[in-house]
């Protein structure tokens, strides 16, 4: 059996509890007669992060406080659950971090972290951290931290975790930490330790126990019976284009030049059905086509545009300034597209006979589209276009609308009466 | 896509999602953002493994995990979600693992307009590296590239074990267009091949340039990833000698295959004396002003840049032997012509920038005229 470490001699400080947390994870994993190649160990930026050249597990080290959401890539990348994921992070890594902790936390990933909490950032020089008890001195905090820190283990536990403890580095803490490693899901375990470098100089007077005391955290476990986060998917689909339908080219357009419409109306008007049923009837028409929607992010309020072109020839840019054919089917609609109607030279407006007449050069064509039912307004109006006109065949329209499943007897009858 | 007919109404963003899937894409990873939203809704139906991260950093470093098992995942993002994943970028760059990022270009600074196309992000794709070590980036300006360069940007960070990036722009994702799924050809699934000799492996000892993958799932060999520096092993070291090569040959391994990666359209007219060259969503309005020139008599010679970074010097000597160069990219600073020219434009060189709105093929016409 390969040893978790690769060496007895520790890179870290002497009196150091990242030593502790090391020896204890080989005794807890050695324990579970787990080889070194069965773990994975992931580690970050910080005075913990060393442990990396020591050990005979995998190893991924990475950014400063991103461990714990790369462990937990690791953990979705192994549905099977076959090795032990194991992060090593430190207090300032675990702030930063924070989020990554609880995503994990919430989906119950099957991962085990260990917080190595010195009670400030070590690698740096001694600063405060978000999980220095108050009133411990640090580089940046002469009088002492003035502020309180982050309880931890219990936002972990919160936000879904399967096992959470807290304990010191002292003595021995391969039990606690071979319970997290045996659970199916997430565990943490928070060690709270002093930087002999920092921590010890600049809290001479004070006892350990009096530190843990003043932090006002617990030691303890927080244990709940969770299902791990489930590896399977839903069905899936083998090929993204089997849902959309293929167009035939069964009707032939008069069109001998490009085209560009807009057609603007209300949400939940149909604008957008509307533009898609002339666009896929203009291609069964052997006419290229392109169609985009433009509308507020709130999506179910105010104006609701279409920009379509139809043409002969293959389509490059497709972007609409002035257009030759602007359809208004709603006082929203015209509000958006006002200045570009305004400033149409020719072409036809097709406009509700509801809506005032906006200073235009173009043709106007006056229709009660909203009557009876604004919601059919949109596909009404391409309607009349198409009958108006004949660059879209009406009976395209009508093979086109039935094969959505959005034809209706009254809309065909409104069509029909055109 | 055998059938002589095969005629839809549709997205760039599906034929990407598709196309990235059958290149061997297996997972996607992703935060919504407008207007990168199709891809995420596609890739949840059509992505073995699809998974909402809760940041854009978050979604990275899941990528980089999964990546180190060996799956191969992909993302799509605009801007803000790209910034907040670069510090991750350079960590997967020097951990060597492949994925690809959609970056979906949308109108800056910041948050800008979400629902609003632009080209505006080249520069900042150029010096993401710290250290300046290129990232390949492909640039999108048709269907048929969403489709093509979206297998080859997969196939790219498997060969090169590198992140890559596709770039493209909202309005080649999010507009439906007309078009005939026959003209797309077979994509072939990249092979993923894994170190295999009895021999202690090496995370970082190169073959040739690229370093053998072996994921971190088997028991056989120990796997070491890194982002610090380091040396074969995948030991962090300071700047040893072995370490510095590796960190150049990071570098090297990107630019000296770029001949594998290098793709571009050229159109030249007979008797042109000028060149427009344009990428992205421009290069559209740019094969339009093309066609309308030629037309009118006044032939005109058409460039478009694929391989966006590193930079081919290919495009160079095209654009050298013309009398004048007009080069179109939706943003107002010129990002491309930067890169080749930096500081020194030539004098026979026309810039037609947007903002926006897409430029038209009658700007770039006008820029030609004058």
């Amino acid at each position: 059996m390969t040893h978790i470490l690769n060496s007895d001699m520790l890179p870290f400080c002497k009196g150091c509890g990242h030593s502790l947390i090391a020896k204890s994870t080989e005794k807890a994993l050695e324990n579970m007669k787990l080889e070194a190649l069965q773990v994975i160990s992931v580690t970050d930026i910080g005075c913990h992060g060393i442990i990396d050249k020591s050990l005979n597990t995998h190893t991924v080290h990475g950014l400063h406080g991103r461990s714990a959401a790369l462990g937990a890539g690791i953990a979705l990348g192994i549905p099977e659950k076959a090795q032990k994921i194991i992060v090593f992070i430190g207090d300032g890594g675990a702030t930063i971090g924070l989020q990554h902790i609880m995503e994990a936390a919430r989906l119950n990933l099957d991962m085990t972290v260990i917080i190595h909490n010195n009670f400030l950032y070590g690698m740096t020089g001694g600063q405060t951290s978000g999980l220095t008890p108050t009133g411990f001195v640090t580089t940046t905090s002469a009088e002492g931290n003035p502020w309180n820190s982050y309880d931890l283990c219990s936002m972990a536990y919160d936000a879904g975790a399967s096992y959470v403890a807290r304990v010191t580095g002292m003595g021995d803490i391969s039990e606690t930490l071979e319970k997290a490693f045996r659970v199916q899901g997430f565990s943490m375990v928070e060690v709270m330790e002093i930087c002999p470098s920092y921590g010890l100089k600049l809290n001479p007077k004070r006892k350990f126990s009096d530190i843990v005391a003043s932090s006002g955290k617990e030691l303890k476990e927080w244990v709940r019976q969770r299902p791990p986060f489930p590896s399977s998917q839903g069905k899936k689909v083998d090929n993204l284009f089997d849902s959309l339908p293929k167009i035939p080219k069964d009707f032939q357009s008069t069109l001998d030049k490009p085209l560009s419409i807009i057609l603007s109306g209300s949400a939940g008007e149909g604008v957008q059905l509307a533009a898609g049923i002339i666009s896929k009837a203009a291609i069964r028409s052997r006419l290229f086509a392109t169609q985009k929607g433009s509308y507020p992010v709130t999506v179910g309020v105010g104006f609701s545009t279409a920009e379509i072109n139809l043409s002969p020839e293959e389509i490059y840019f497709h972007g609409i300034g002035v257009p030759d054919i602007a359809i208004i089917t709603s006082q929203d609609g015209l509000e958006h597209s006002k200045k570009r109607v305004e400033a149409m030279k020719q072409g036809t407006l097709y406009i509700d006979s509801s809506l005032p007449i906006p200073s235009t050069k173009a043709n106007i064509v006056q229709y009660n589209f909203r009557e009876s039912n604004p919601r059919d307004a949109s596909l009404l109006s391409i309607f009349y276009f198409a009958k108006k006109t004949n660059i879209v065949p009406v009976d395209a329209l009508i093979v086109t609308l039935e094969e959505e499943g959005k034809s209706s007897k009254s809309l065909l009858e409104k069509i029909e009466k055109i | 896509m055998q059938d002589a007919n095969n005629l839809m109404l549709l997205d760039g963003s599906r034929i990407i999602i598709e196309a990235m899937a059958r290149a061997g894409a297996d997972s996607f990873i992703g935060y919504p953002i407008t207007p990168a939203n199709l891809l995420y809704q596609y890739a949840g139906q059509r992505m073995p493994v699809m998974l909402p991260a809760p940041d854009e950093i978050t979604t990275l470093q899941w990528m980089s995990g999964m990546s180190v098992t060996g799956r191969l995942p992909i993302t799509a993002t605009s801007f803000p979600g790209f910034a907040l994943m670069v510090e991750s970028i350079n960590m997967a760059y020097m951990m060597e693992l492949p994925m690809v990022i959609i970056l979906v270009q949308r109108l800056g600074p910041a948050t800008g307009t979400a629902t609003c196309g632009a080209q505006g992000d080249l520069s900042l794709l150029r010096g993401m590296i710290s250290g300046g070590h290129p990232t390949p980036v492909l640039c999108t300006s048709s269907m048929e590239d969403c489709w093509t360069l979206s297998a080859k940007a997969v196939e790219i960070a498997v060969k090169l074990r590198t992140p890559v990036i596709l770039l493209t722009s909202k309005e080649e994702v999010m507009t439906q267009k007309s078009f005939d799924l026959s003209v797309l050809s077979e994509i072939v699934p990249v092979v993923r091949k894994y170190y295999a000799s009895a021999e202690p492996y090496q995370s970082y000892k190169p073959q040739g340039l690229v370093p053998e993958f072996l994921p971190v799932t088997q028991t056989m060999h120990q796997v070491r990833i890194t982002a610090s520096t380091h040396n074969q092993k995948g030991i962090l070291q300071n700047t040893d000698e072995e370490s510095m090569a590796n960190t150049r040959r990071l570098e090297e391994k990107i630019r000296v295959s770029l001949p594998d990666y290098t793709f571009y359209e050229y159109t030249p007219k007979q008797g042109a004396k000028n060149l427009i060259v344009s990428f992205g969503i421009t290069a559209e309005a740019a094969k339009d002003a093309q066609s309308q020139l030629t037309k009118k008599g006044i032939p005109v010679s058409l460039l478009i840049p694929k391989t966006l970074l590193p930079t081919p010097s290919i495009y160079l000597e095209i654009m050298e032997k013309y009398e004048s160069v007009v080069i179109a990219e939706e943003n107002i600073n010129n990002q491309f012509s930067d890169m080749i020219y930096g500081l020194k434009k030539p004098k026979n060189h026309k810039f037609i920038g947007g903002l926006g709105k897409m430029i038209t093929p009658q700007q770039i016409q006008e820029g030609i005229k004058s």
